[in-house]
């Protein structure tokens, strides 16, 4: 710890205990959270052991559980999302960062992260009875033009689908990339710009060749971090994506993620019913915390490259 | 703007002395023929830049009022005076660098070829792809030595005979031996000279007509800015060199001509305008304008 | 070395560069469409919201009277919004001290690789997904004694701390450093300078961190269903500490698009519209003293 001199009065000794209880605080309360999430689950982890990951079965009439269906619908849903979302948000950062004008800056910029202040309920409110019904109009049209492609497969449902789900979680990450990207082309000094456009480069060449590779990675990272919000999304996403139990490729049936079935199911109506919907927590939070880690990586090689930069 | 004026103004020779203007004090008499530097001044001059009572505003506020000069092809031009004078809000306007700032405006004619600059049918791209820039602080692109030189022309589609072109604008930028091997490495790890030369690099491989240098060396040690004023001294050969400068050495060591820009402040605001221009020699050893002669003696800035 | 064009030619766009420019208006033309649908977005929802939940059938009532037990016509969300008031009241008096603590440790106390760790730690915690902090709770506090108001609160803790530290940090860093200098060059201890001039000086900021952070768990759902969900609706209960649960708009709107009952969704949307109009008031508000704070710091 730093800062220690000779002499710090009473005052000091105190402000410094209160201050570094609650970091103390904090840092316990991450390894509780661990903790509770893996001895909560230690029933379902002796009795159905790593197979609960790719085994796909849950019948809790036959206290049968896996999550293998759970982490497709997971993956598919948030990869979905982030293949929408990471363009489009970063598009919002360009125009904002780049081309809007201060005044339209100052006035779309926090508009778009209202967007983000919209709780997940009322998203999927709006998901499930204002989205999927206009969803369900088009996804007969998209699996007649792009069924060949055997993510688009023939609709079975009322709107309520993995589709559905991907684009509610879609609207949910676009502010969050959108503003931290455009937080990130702000940093690219001008000057690296005039030079770019000093030669002969037109504004797109110059976003695409100077402004792009200089954020890459601190872009990823913001996406990585969209990512990790649209995985552990529970709410909007149970209500919207159906909540069935197989897995499948098509994005028109129904599906189920990880934090969308714990939210549905919990507590449980047995104790290994609650330990299976803990392990599915441990899933959730492994996978969680690997995608917030990789993030936090990628934005520190990102504040090393820009440090080199200025 | 209509032919026969191109014609003319193509064709103009260095005196100019018709102009009556009131930031010229060139005499009618002083062509520089008779010089040290008349190995130019023998073929008449190509005028790349005509400028006519140009001046420049940001918003309420003026920058730069009513210049007057030419700027002659296969010439160094130097632009001195002391800081906030204009220097730099001028020359940015040559390859209308200043257009994204709000509140930018110029007035009067900036005709390069001839041509209106500012003309509503003018494309910026395009004008900068003629006239590069070199800025003051060395500004390399985080990529690798090669890419920094084979990015514009690539964006020009020219990638026949890329390596060949990456590597004369190394050469014609004195740093192709320091770097020869290693060009696949980031251009970032080399020295603040080496970029500075790395971005001459890069502004000539687009073969411009005119290399503006704001400042080039400013940034730089003693040895460094050496070799970038060789580099300008053969630059000269190929290419219209305009710099800022506030040494008055390195005015005197690379140009053929010199403008003294000063701070006019008998307005009620401070504005930058031209003092004097003519050629590098007369400026420095017998100016007209009493204001150039205590600058470059250094009674002032 | 030939020329690659005639430098006397009109400035007009030669050779690729017309093809190039259309690229250019092309990609720049894309991120405006894509600002523009994310506004589009944004205006279809509030739309939604206000049209469906704020427009018909919405009055006093709705905020004052209790939501008849079996569902039906009438009545409002009473118990629910004074539950949710309380649950976040009781979240945020755990979090805001904690947070801004925290944030005090990290910029003025910590040394470079603690501040790192803790750092982390926080981006981490921030990271975590609402359901994990709320199955977390209810090992923690709801197993074998039940569900309670003060389980929520504690998973709404959780969630804005992270968020009030980081944005107290960032604040405290924005005090300027002669400010601390002058007052310490007044031989007062570093614990009177921080409480003295760096906490006044940072307070509308920390302040805006905290409306942030109470807007942001004001909606969130995932631990009000998994510890305070077991609640009759039309009944008030305002002492978080007891155990059960407390009503809550969050839950209850989830809960109402399950029913069968006709006018629960109108009843849902009309909670969302509540819920929805008490956090972009929020928003507005840290936003204005967001602006103001930014001037303060910036003289």
């Amino acid at each position: 710890m730093g800062g220690r001199r000779s002499g710090r009065s009473r005052g000091d000794v105190i402000l410094l205990g209160l201050c570094a209880a609650a970091a103390l605080v904090a840092v316990l309360t991450l390894c509780e959270v661990a903790y509770q999430v893996i001895s909560g689950s230690s029933d379902a982890l002796s009795k159905f052991g790593l197979g609960f990951i790719w085994h796909a079965t849950w019948a809790p009439p036959f206290s049968q559980y896996s999550a293998g269906g759970f982490i497709t619908g997971t993956l598919v849903s948030s990869a979905m999302a982030l293949l929408l979302a990471m363009p489009i948000g970063v598009a919002i950062g360009i125009f904002l960062a780049l081309q809007a004008p201060a005044r339209v800056r100052a006035v779309i910029g926090p508009l778009v992260e209202l967007l983000a202040a919209v709780p997940s309920v009322i998203i999927g409110l709006w998901g499930l009875l204002v989205l999927a019904p206009f969803v369900q109009r088009i996804e007969p049209g998209l699996n007649s033009a792009l069924g060949f492609i055997p993510l688009f497969g023939s609709p079975q449902t009322t709107g309520a689908s993995v589709f559905t789900g991907g684009l509610v979680l879609t609207i949910m990450i676009v502010p969050i990339i959108a503003s931290l990207s455009r937080d990130l082309f702000l940093t690219v000094p001008p000057d690296l710009q005039d030079g770019a456009a000093a030669l002969g480069a037109t504004r797109w060449e110059v976003i695409r060749g100077v402004v792009l590779p200089t954020t890459a990675s601190g872009v990823i990272a913001a996406s990585v971090l969209g990512l990790g919000r649209a995985l552990g999304e529970a709410i909007a996403v149970t209500q919207v994506i159906g909540n069935g139990n197989t897995i499948h490729t098509s994005l028109f049936e129904t599906g189920d993620t990880l934090a969308s079935r714990i939210a549905n199911l919990f507590p449980g109506t047995d104790p290994l019913f609650t330990s299976a919907l803990f392990y599915l927590a441990l899933v959730l939070l492994v996978i969680g915390l690997v995608t917030n880690l990789v993030a936090q990586w990628l934005s520190r090689r990102f504040a090393a490259h820009a440090a080199v930069l200025r | 703007m209509t032919a026969a004026d191109i014609d003319i103004s193509r064709e103009e020779s260095g005196g100019d002395s018709g102009a009556p203007r009131r930031v010229r004090i060139q005499a009618p008499g002083s062509q520089p023929a008779a010089q040290g530097r008349g190995r130019q001044a023998a073929a008449p001059r190509h005028t790349v830049f005509e400028i006519r009572d140009v001046s420049i505003n940001y918003g309420a506020t003026r920058a730069v009022d009513q210049v007057t000069l030419n700027i002659y092809r296969h010439m160094a031009t130097a632009i001195i005076g002391p800081s906030g004078c204009g220097k730099t809000t001028f020359l940015r306007c040559l390859n209308r660098m200043n257009d994204s700032i709000p509140g930018f405006s110029v007035a009067g004619q900036l005709l390069y070829h001839g041509h209106d600059l500012y003309g509503p049918r003018v494309n910026r791209v395009e004008v900068r792809r003629r006239i590069g820039m070199v800025f003051q602080k060395p500004n390399p692109f985080a990529k690798s030595i090669y890419d920094n030189v084979a990015w514009a022309p690539r964006n020009l589609g020219l990638k026949k005979g890329l390596d060949e072109r990456v590597e004369r604008a190394l050469r014609d930028a004195a740093l192709w031996d320091e770097v020869k091997d290693r060009l696949k490495s980031s251009a970032l790890g080399l020295s603040g000279g080496q970029q500075q030369r790395l971005c001459i690099a890069r502004a000539i491989a687009v073969e411009p007509d005119v290399v503006l240098l704001d400042e080039p060396a400013s940034a730089l040690d003693p040895i460094a800015t050496a070799a970038i004023e060789d580099l300008i001294h053969d630059l000269k050969r190929r290419y219209t060199i305009v710099i800022v400068t506030h040494n008055m050495q390195q005015a005197a060591r690379v140009a053929d001509r010199t403008a003294f820009f000063s701070l006019d402040t008998s307005g009620p605001q401070r504005v930058g305008t031209l003092i004097e221009y003519d050629d590098t020699e007369r400026i420095f050893t017998n100016p007209r304008d009493p204001r150039t002669r205590d600058y470059v003696t250094g009674r002032f800035g | 070395m030939t020329e690659l064009f005639d430098p006397t030619a009109p400035l007009a766009a030669s050779g690729n560069l017309r093809r190039r420019e259309i690229v250019s208006r092309l990609a720049t033309g894309g991120a405006m469409a894509a600002a523009v649908l994310a506004i589009g977005v944004l205006a279809i929802v509030v739309y939604s919201v206000v049209h469906r939940g704020g427009s018909s059938g919405f009055n006093l009532d709705f905020l004052t009277k209790p939501p008849p037990l079996f569902g039906g016509p009438g009545g409002g969300i009473a118990p629910e919004l004074v539950g949710t008031l309380v649950i976040v009241t009781l979240a945020t008096v755990i979090a805001a001290p904690v947070g801004v603590l925290l944030a005090l440790y990290l910029t003025e106390f910590a040394g470079r690789r603690s501040a790192r760790i803790i750092g982390s730690a926080m981006d981490l915690m921030q990271g975590l997904p609402s359901i994990i902090v709320a199955v977390f709770v209810f090992g923690f506090l709801v197993a074998g004694v039940g569900q309670s108001g003060y389980a929520g609160a504690a998973a709404l803790a959780i969630i804005m701390l992270p968020l009030i530290a980081r944005s107290s940090q960032e604040v405290i860093l924005l005090v300027p450093n002669t400010l601390r200098e002058a007052a310490e060059a007044l031989g007062v201890g570093q614990w009177r300078t921080i409480v003295g001039v760096v906490l006044p000086n940072a307070l509308s900021g920390i302040v805006t961190g905290v409306i942030l952070a109470v807007a942001r768990a004001a909606g969130e759902t995932a631990p009000m269903l998994v510890l305070s969900s077991v609640f009759a609706v039309n009944q008030f209960k305002l002492d978080p500490f007891t155990t059960g649960a407390v009503p809550n708009i969050p839950f209850f709107i989830y809960n109402l698009v399950e029913q069968p009952q006709p006018g629960s969704i109108e009843r849902a949307w009309g909670a969302a519209f509540v819920l929805l109009t008490m956090i972009l008031i929020a928003n507005f508000i840290a936003r204005l003293l967001l602006a103001r704070s930014r001037r303060t710091l910036a003289r």
